[in-house]
C-alpha cells in the first residue's frame, strides 16, 4: 500500500486554508507538491513557489515569426516570384502589406498562446493518479486539494501523513498509482 | 475604519455586486451546470430550436439553388455590384465584435461584469462570424474554388493580390474566426472539466471528458492558463479593432464618393460594437429569464450594456454627422452630390431617415433612467438598433453605388426573393446554433463566476507571521473592507512592497 502510492492528497474547504497549508508545506521543505482548485488562486503561485512561466516569451516568438513570415510571403509573391504593377505602386508596397502581416502576427501568437499553454501543461492527459480519489471530482466544483508526491525526497508515508493532517485538512487521502 | 465603511457604501453604490443571492462554489456550479446536465430540457427550447431550424432550411435551399444556378439569382447587378451579400456580411461581422469586446477588452480593463456574459457573447461571435463568412464565400460565385484566396504554390503559377482590401479581408476574417474559436475553447476547458465530473450519463461524461483534455485544476496549470488567457485577450483586442477597420477598407480604399472617407475605420468599429451589444441584449434578456439566471446576469449587467450601447451609438451618430459634413465641406461636386442624393434628393432618402430614427434618435431614450433600467425598453431599443445597423450598411453600400459617375449607368436596386431567403436563413442558422449551445454547453463561465464570490478571496490573516508593520496590516484591512468584489490585483499590489515573495522565486 505504502509502496504503490503516488502521493498524499489533503482536502480543504476554502482557498484561504489551502494557501495557508501550501505555505506550511513549502516551509517544511517539500518540493514535489501541487494544489488543485476550482478556480485560479493567485496567492497559491507564491505559496507553492511556482516559477513564472516562459509562455509569454514563446508567444512573443510566435508573433515575431508571424510578422516575419507575413512580410516575407508578400515580398516573395509581389517582388520575387510574380512582380506585377498594381495601381502604379512599387513592387514592395509596405503599407498594403501591413494588414495581412498584422493578422498573421496575431494568428501565430494566439496559436502559440493556446497550444503552448496546453502542451506546457502536459494536456491532453486523460489519466492522472489523482483521479483515483473519488472525492477529487469535487476539485472542479467546490473543494481545494493539496498534493505531496511520493517522489519528493522528504516524503515519508507516516510522517508526511500526520504532517498533512496537522494542516487543518478535512481529510487526507492516499493517491494510488 | 469609519472612513472605510463610508467608502464601502460608496463603492457598493458605484459597483453593485455582480452575483446576487446567496451562492457558494457548489451552488454556482450546480445552477449553471445543471442546465446542461440535469434539468429537463424545457419545452420552449424545442419550439425555439424547431422554428430556427425551419428558417435555417431557407439558407440550405438558397445555397443549393445558388450553387447550381449562379449568383444571378441575387438582385445585385451593375452598377450595384454589391448589395445584400456585403450588407449582411458586414452586419453579421459587426454583431460578432461585441463578443470579443466583452471577452477581451473588458477583461483587460478589469471590468468584472463581463464575467457572466462573456461565454455566450463569445458563442454569439463565433456563430455570427460563421453566418458572415457565407456571404463573401458564396459571392465568389464558385465557392468550391474559394481556397484560391489563400496563398499556396499552385500549378496555375498564380498568387493572390495582396494589395487588395479583399485579400486583407480574407486574412482578417479567417484570423478572427480562428482566434475567437480558440479563445472560446480555452475559456471552456475548466467548465468542461466541471461538467465531466458531474455528468451521470456515460456518453456525456466521455464527450466532456475528451473536450476537457484531462483538466484537473492544478495550480501550475492555472498559472499558465491565466497567462495564456490574458495574452489571448491582449491579442484579441488589436485583432477586433483591426478586423472591422479592414472591413471598412473594403469601402474606403475604393474611389467611390460615399465610401472614400478616412473616418470609416473608427466609425465602423464603433458601429460594430454598437450592433453587437444590441444583439447581446437581445439574446441575454430572454435567456436569463427563461433559464432563471437573474442571479448571474443581474439588472446591473443590463444597465451597463445599455450604457455601452448609448456611448458607441453616439460615436456612430458622430460618424453620420461627419459624413454629411465632409460631403459639403470637401467642395467636391461628386461628394456633395452623393450626400445630397443620400439625404434628401435621391430615391433612397427615406432609408437614410429611417436609419437616423433607428440609430440616432431611438438610443437617446437611454439617457433616461426610466428606459435604461427597463428590461422591456432595452430589448425594444436593441431590436431597433439591430435594424438600424442593417439600414446603415444598406445606405452606405446601395445609395453610394446606385448613382454612378455616369448618369447613363444609374440604376435602382431591389432584392430578389433569394436575397431575402438567404438573409433570413442565416438568422435561422444563427439561432439554431445558439439553441444548441445553450443546451449542451454552460452558458455562463462557471469558474469565473466562482471567483466573483466573496469566499474566493484568500483572507490575509494567515500572513500574520510575515506582517511586521502595522501600516501594512491596516492598508490590507482597508482594501478588504472596501472591496466586496474581487479586487485581487490591488490587494497584491499593496502587499508586494513588504512581502518576501521574491525569496521563493529564487530571484
Amino acid at each position: 500500500m505504502k509502496e504503490n502510492i503516488y502521493g498524499l492528497l489533503a482536502e480543504f474547504d476554502t482557498p484561504t486554508q489551502l494557501v495557508a497549508a501550501a505555505e506550511k508545506v513549502r516551509d517544511a521543505g517539500y518540493k514535489r507538491t501541487d494544489a488543485f482548485s476550482p478556480f485560479p488562486i493567485h496567492e497559491i503561485d507564491e505559496a507553492l513557489g511556482i516559477k513564472r512561466s516562459i509562455l509569454p516569451f514563446m508567444v512573443l516568438g510566435g508573433g515575431i515569426v508571424g510578422l516575419a513570415s507575413g512580410i516575407a510571403l508578400q515580398w516573395f509573391v509581389h517582388v520575387y516570384d510574380y512582380p506585377i504593377i498594381v495601381g502604379g505602386r512599387p513592387y514592395f508596397s509596405l503599407p498594403s502589406f501591413i494588414p495581412p502581416s498584422y493578422e498573421l502576427t496575431i494568428l501565430l501568437a494566439a496559436f502559440t498562446a493556446v497550444f503552448g499553454m496546453i502542451l506546457l501543461n502536459g494536456l491532453p492527459q486523460p489519466y492522472h493518479p489523482v483521479f483515483n480519489v473519488p472525492r477529487f471530482a469535487l476539485a472542479t466544483r467546490e473543494k481545494f486539494f493539496l498534493l505531496i508526491e511520493r517522489r519528493d525526497p522528504k516524503f515519508d508515508y507516516g510522517e508526511t501523513r500526520s504532517f498533512m493532517q496537522s494542516l487543518n485538512a478535512q481529510e487526507v487521502f492516499d493517491v494510488e498509482e | 475604519m469609519q472612513n472605510a465603511e463610508e467608502l464601502r457604501a460608496i463603492r457598493q453604490r458605484l459597483q453593485p455586486p455582480m452575483v446576487e443571492g446567496e451562492h457558494t462554489f457548489g451552488s454556482v456550479s450546480d445552477k449553471i451546470g445543471d442546465l446542461t446536465l440535469k434539468k429537463k430540457t424545457p419545452f420552449h427550447w424545442f419550439i425555439g430550436l424547431g422554428i430556427s431550424f425551419l428558417i435555417a432550411q431557407l439558407l440550405l435551399f438558397t445555397v443549393v439553388y445558388l450553387v447550381v444556378t449562379g449568383i444571378g439569382i441575387w438582385g445585385n447587378n451593375q452598377p450595384i455590384g454589391w448589395a445584400f451579400d456585403i450588407i449582411n456580411f458586414v452586419w453579421w461581422i459587426g454583431i460578432g465584435h461585441a463578443g470579443t469586446l466583452i471577452s477581451a477588452i473588458l477583461l483587460l480593463l478589469n471590468q468584472k461584469w463581463r464575467t457572466s456574459i462573456n461565454r455566450f457573447a463569445e458563442a454569439m461571435t463565433l456563430f455570427a462570424v460563421a453566418c458572415a463568412g457565407l456571404f463573401p464565400l458564396l459571392h465568389t460565385g464558385r465557392p468550391w474554388l474559394a481556397y484560391w484566396l489563400f496563398p499556396y504554390p499552385n500549378t496555375m503559377g498564380m498568387w493572390p493580390q495582396f494589395r487588395s482590401p479583399l485579400m486583407w479581408d480574407v486574412f482578417a476574417v479567417s484570423t478572427y474566426a480562428t482566434v475567437s474559436a480558440l479563445f472560446w475553447y480555452v475559456g471552456l476547458i475548466p467548465d468542461l472539466a466541471t461538467l465531466r465530473d458531474r455528468a451521470k450519463n456515460k456518453y456525456f461524461k466521455v464527450v466532456y471528458g475528451l473536450l476537457a483534455m484531462g483538466w484537473r485544476g492544478s495550480a501550475r496549470h492555472w498559472h499558465r492558463y491565466e497567462i495564456a488567457y490574458l495574452l489571448l485577450a491582449g491579442l484579441s483586442t488589436p485583432l477586433v479593432l483591426s478586423v472591422h477597420s479592414i472591413v471598412s477598407f473594403d469601402f474606403s480604399v475604393a474611389q467611390l464618393p460615399g465610401w472614400h472617407a478616412t473616418i470609416f475605420p473608427p466609425y465602423f468599429v464603433a458601429g460594430a460594437i454598437f450592433a453587437g451589444f444590441a444583439m447581446v441584449l437581445i439574446l441575454c434578456i430572454p435567456l436569463r429569464k427563461w433559464y432563471g439566471m437573474e442571479d448571474f446576469i443581474t439588472h446591473t449587467h443590463l444597465v451597463l450594456m445599455g450604457k455601452v450601447m448609448l456611448a458607441t451609438g453616439l460615436i456612430v451618430v458622430y460618424g453620420y454627422a461627419m459624413e454629411a459634413f465632409f460631403g459639403w465641406y470637401s467642395a467636391n461636386e461628386y461628394e456633395y452630390f452623393m450626400i445630397k442624393n443620400r439625404i434628401w434628393a435621391g430615391p433612397y432618402w427615406w432609408f437614410y431617415w429611417l436609419l437616423i430614427l433607428c440609430n440616432g434618435l431611438s438610443i437617446q431614450l437611454l439617457w433616461f433612467k426610466r428606459f435604461r433600467e427597463s428590461t422591456f425598453w432595452l430589448f425594444v431599443i436593441s431590436i431597433i438598433v439591430s435594424i438600424g445597423m442593417w439600414l446603415e450598411r444598406f445606405v452606405i453600400i446601395v445609395t453610394s453605388l446606385h448613382r454612378d459617375f455616369l448618369p447613363s449607368s444609374w440604376s435602382m436596386y431591389s432584392p430578389t426573393i433569394f436575397d431575402i431567403t438567404m438573409f433570413a436563413g442565416t438568422i435561422g442558422f444563427f439561432f439554431t446554433l445558439i439553441y444548441l449551445f445553450v443546451r449542451f454547453l454552460p452558458i455562463i463561465s462557471i469558474f469565473e463566476v466562482r471567483t466573483l464570490l466573496p469566499d474566493a478571496q484568500v483572507a490575509h490573516g494567515h500572513h500574520g507571521a510575515h506582517d511586521g508593520d502595522d501600516v501594512h496590516g491596516e492598508s490590507q484591512n482597508f482594501t478588504e473592507g472596501v472591496n466586496e468584489s474581487t479586487d485581487r490585483e490591488s490587494k497584491r499590489e499593496l502587499e508586494t512592497p513588504t512581502d518576501d515573495r521574491g525569496k521563493y522565486h529564487g530571484k
